[in-house]
């Protein structure tokens, strides 16, 4: 049976109608899996718990017991985030073999709405990455060339929404990692708030700055998977006690009249590394919003030039931290030659982790050594609050910030060398996790080289169902 | 001179205590002591990918209650910081602690005898977390690691370098000791650990102004050999300054069989701890609220007791300090003043008989079979002389014990204990008593006045002790007299 995915709200009710049933649905999509498999998105496919659920949905539907929100919904997971019983990696070989004793509140959520799990996506290792090279299980490709990466680090994820290998998925974004992927490879891919969604379960990356998103096709689906992921959670002590929204219902019911007021930064737009065309893009956007009685203001920016460096200061110093428990002593992979504690720590850590990990962990450890401490972490800390007024600050007086999502449309496989360039080309994305607010990006734009690219929004804190809405709005007009 | 007296010693101490909570500082993992090794671990102690930490709050009351006790001003935004060090059995790879925000700061302690008290700074005192332990004599290859006490909740009490002698160091962690048990924060145990202390000491030549260069001494298990390390280590560092050697910054280990101290680690090869802010633990603010609350609570500490014993129960500084000792033999005391006025004999039982019993069975106070109500019922019947001193502590006393459901009057009436007031009882008693010693009334009489406790013995065998003594003397006397 052909199954033709729209919408999850469109599927859920051809399964009412007995059209299609949850089985045949998740048999479509591991042979789309099976049909992909050389783009490397799947380290781990569960067919067999899928097939479960949806015949344990099926059967609800039948003795028209109550289902949940996302019943029929096949996601997939960005494997940084841990499900019980099964094996969570972060594409790293000091990992390769564990299994998580527990699900992550994400996944419980995601259960409990009766959501299919269909497995697990590559990514960077340990999401430290833009291109998904840095994983330790092979690249990702982009589903539309693929001579070209995915972007990162949720680039299996990215590509998984992309390639039709499931419905919606998620990812984590710590300076970008669900937003860049979504842009090259044309889904919707959303930041919440900081502390909107759990990180309990998470594979930290950097702690104040990580959050869960997900990717979708439409601002729908990713307004039903933020309403069922998102709230407080007593294992997250950083989770916010605002209550959650229907993202879903608000945004359906939404009256096209709002007219926003928009800002953007000339000097983003207009920066020397923008692709011409997609500053182009843009230009157009906003002159069509304008047209269509939104206010788009120029909006200065002083900030642009600091922003990957307190990012990659900040989130080094914590990773540091943060990966310090894999040691090659309680879990993970040891080193079988050492006998010494100390060099089972070492050798286990040198040969376990990446050549981009050991850069960061190096990295975060200089920054927060004594004698450098103030200089880099410190000042660090001090810029990053000086952003985040600033960002407040402007957000008062808009409803969103309009930015470029990358500066580029995804580029080849092997083409960036320099660590530096690739850190660079998260110049737009790391705004709104050094602040904590929300920011999507939206596929609106397709380039003369055949690449996608998004148009990227910052909203306010906790608004997220603005967010979802003005990309509702986007993605019916422009 | 003796050369060891031209030196000034410095001592500052950093005592860890281990906190009493039914669970653990970040986990809802069990915090108590022992257990089947690696038992009391979630995923949490285990430091599992992906799992966090969520503050325990009876940490923060625990905590504040020391705070309090040591007259520290409580810090109103707290945050948390990680202290990172690679060790195994430090299953994150960094603990939990607090660094520029400690929770109490700038107090202090009373040391020494009472009335010439040494006011002792506490620079600090904040919250962490434990690691787990290293067992490195159970497998002859390998070390084993429990996790059970990885993250329990632990204090860390700085004090300002302002002890001066092995001697002050002692009564300085004897104080700590018996407020945190007092609080009822932390068993005080330094052999199981619950109880730690780093020692800092150095030693400088009288007329110096600067400091001299710091050793840190750790590994004391008792307070006995804290005294003894710092004693070797004071003489160790005044032997070498002496000798034209420097000392190094450093950390030593003591080690209690020969009382000696080694080296450990030099400061070159200290840890860089790179604390920075938990970013897992939003900061923990403390409201002027929950600081009353937790005033509200608290018992009243043994300094406050001895200045009531002495000052207003009129107690000496010996039994003021015996009742201050144990939280609740004080507890004992305050309960049993409430129903006697009589303090001084309430402070003799309870220093007496009581403690006997309690040290005798090697059991507590609050084990005590008698009730308060019972000791002041016999302090009653011995004030209001009912009944004589004697026989209660021989008598009443161990048959109360046996039966303690019993009152004290109504077991002495049963045991026939109660003293004979009735004066023509005695009065009988005491003709007949004269009648058996007429030589001895004449001498009496011709001023022997030393004769009268022959009388009285008399009498009260005769009365088989029961006699009220006060009443028999003054019968007596006015019989010899008066005849």
């Amino acid at each position: 049976m052909s199954f033709e995915f729209s919408s999850i709200l469109q599927m859920q009710e051809d399964v009412r109608l007995g059209k299609i049933s949850c089985r045949d649905i998740v048999s479509h999509y591991i042979a789309v899996i099976e049909t992909k498999k050389h783009l490397n998105v799947f380290l781990e496919v569960f067919a067999e718990e899928a097939f479960q659920k949806a015949e344990a949905t099926d059967n609800k539907i039948k003795s028209s017991e109550k289902t949940g929100k996302l019943f029929g919904c096949v996601v997939a997971l960005k494997d940084v985030i841990s499900i019980k019983g099964k094996n969570v990696t972060a594409s790293s070989q000091i990992l390769k073999n564990f299994t998580s004793l527990y699900n992550a509140t994400v996944v419980e959520r995601l259960l409990a709405e009766d959501a299919i799990i269909i497995g697990r996506t590559n990514c960077d290792e340990f999401a430290m990455g833009s291109s998904n090279e840095n994983s330790s299980f092979g690249n990702v490709l982009n589903d539309l060339d693929n001579t070209k990466v995915p972007g990162g680090s949720s680039g299996g994820s990215a590509v998984a929404v992309q390639a039709g290998m499931c419905m919606v998925s998620l990812g984590t974004d710590t300076g970008g990692s669900i937003r860049q992927p979504a842009s090259f490879c044309g889904v919707i891919g959303m930041k919440p708030t900081y502390g909107r969604v759990s990180r309990y379960g998470v594979i930290a990356y950097a702690s104040s700055f990580d959050q869960v998103g997900p990717f979708a096709k439409t601002a729908d689906d990713a307004a039903l998977i933020l309403e069922v992921i998102a709230g407080k959670d007593e294992h997250d002590a950083t989770t916010s006690i605002l209550p959650v929204e229907e993202y879903s219902k608000e945004i359906r019911n939404q009256k096209s009249a709002i007219k926003y007021k928009f800002a953007y930064y000339p000097q983003a737009i207009g920066h020397e590394k923008v692709d011409p065309e997609i500053r182009e893009a843009i230009y157009n956007t906003i002159e069509k919003l304008k047209a269509d009685g939104h206010s788009v203001e120029a909006k200065d920016f002083k900030y642009l030039d600091y922003l990957v460096p307190v990012y990659y200061v900040l989130t080094t110093a914590e990773a540091s931290s943060n990966l310090s428990r894999y040691a090659g002593i309680h879990y993970g992979y040891r080193d079988k030659g050492a006998t010494e504690m100390e060099d089972v720590i070492r050798n286990s850590r040198s040969k376990g982790f990446g050549k981009e990990v050991q850069r960061r962990i190096m990295l975060g450890t200089f920054v927060l050594s004594s004698g450098y401490y103030d200089a880099y972490y410190t000042h660090a800390q001090k810029v990053r609050q000086i952003i985040r007024n600033e960002t407040e600050n402007i957000l008062s007086q808009y409803d969103y910030i309009i930015l470029p999502t990358t500066p580029t449309t995804a580029f080849g496989i092997g083409q960036i060398k320099d660590p530096i360039e690739m850190y660079l080309a998260d110049i737009f994305t790391v705004q709104a996790p050094i602040t904590g607010n929300p920011a999507i990006s939206v596929p609106l734009f397709r380039h003369s080289n055949g690449m996608p690219f998004g148009l990227q929004i910052i909203g306010k804190r906790y608004k997220e169902k603005e967010l979802l809405s003005v990309t509702k709005l986007l993605q019916q007009g422009y | 001179m003796n050369i060891y007296d031209t030196y000034e010693v410095v001592i500052g101490l950093e005592v860890h205590t281990q906190l009493l909570t039914k669970t653990k500082a970040y986990s809802g993992d069990i915090a108590a002591y022992g257990g089947e090794a690696n038992t009391h671990v979630s995923v949490v102690t285990l430091g599992h990918p992906g799992s966090l930490p969520v503050f325990n709050k009876r940490t923060l009351e625990f905590a504040m209650k020391m705070g309090i006790a040591c007259n520290c001003s409580i810090t109103k935004v707290n945050q948390f910081a990680r202290k990172n060090y690679f060790y195994a059995d430090l299953p994150k790879g960094y603990q939990i602690t607090q660094d520029k925000t400690p929770l109490c700061t700038n107090g202090y302690i009373l040391i020494g005898e009472f009335g010439k008290e040494k006011k002792i700074g506490i620079t600090r005192i904040h919250m962490e977390e434990d690691a787990g332990k290293s067992i490195h004599d159970l497998d002859p290859f390998y070390t084993l690691i429990d996790l059970n006490r990885a993250g329990t909740p632990l204090i860390e009490i700085v004090s300002e370098p302002d002890l001066r002698s092995a001697d002050e160091a002692y009564d300085y962690i004897t104080e700590i000791r018996k407020l945190v048990r007092h609080l009822d924060i932390c068993d005080g145990n330094m052999e199981e650990g619950s109880l730690r202390c780093d020692a800092n000491i150095s030693v400088r030549k009288k007329d110096e102004k600067d400091f001299g260069v710091k050793v840190e001494v750790k590994n004391m298990n008792s307070i006995r050999n804290v005294k003894r390390a710092i004693e070797f280590e004071i003489k160790r560092q005044i032997d070498a300054i002496e000798k034209g050697e420097t000392i190094v910054q450093e950390t030593r280990s003591f080690d209690g069989i020969n009382g000696s101290t080694k080296s450990m680690r030099s400061k070159e090869s200290a840890h860089d701890y790179r604390y920075f802010p938990e970013p897992d633990l939003p900061p923990l603010i403390v409201t002027e609220k929950m600081i009353d609350d937790v005033k509200k609570e608290m018992p009243a500490l043994p300094k406050q007791l001895m200045h009531k014993y002495i000052e207003q129960l009129h107690l000496s500084v010996y039994d003021a300090e015996i009742l201050t000792s144990e939280k609740n033999v004080s507890l004992y005391f305050e309960e049993l003043i409430t129903k006697t006025k009589n303090y001084k004999s309430a402070a003799n039982w309870i220093i007496g008989p009581v403690k006997e019993w309690c040290n005798t069975n090697a059991k507590d106070i609050f084990e005590f079979p008698l009730t308060t109500n019972h000791l002041t019922e016999i302090i009653q019947l011995i004030d209001t002389g009912k009944i004589n001193f004697t026989i209660v502590t021989q008598q009443l006393f161990p048959a109360l014990l046996n039966e303690p459901n019993e009152t004290a009057e109504g077991l002495a009436k049963k045991l026939n204990l109660i003293q004979q007031q009735d004066s023509s009882l005695i009065e009988a008693l005491a003709e007949d008593a004269l009648a058996k010693y007429p030589e001895k009334v004449a001498e009496y009489k011709n001023g022997k006045k030393g004769l009268m406790g022959l009388f009285m013995g008399e009498v009260m065998k005769m009365s088989g002790g029961k006699a009220d003594p006060k009443i028999a003397t003054k019968i007596l006397e006015e019989k010899l007299n008066g005849g």
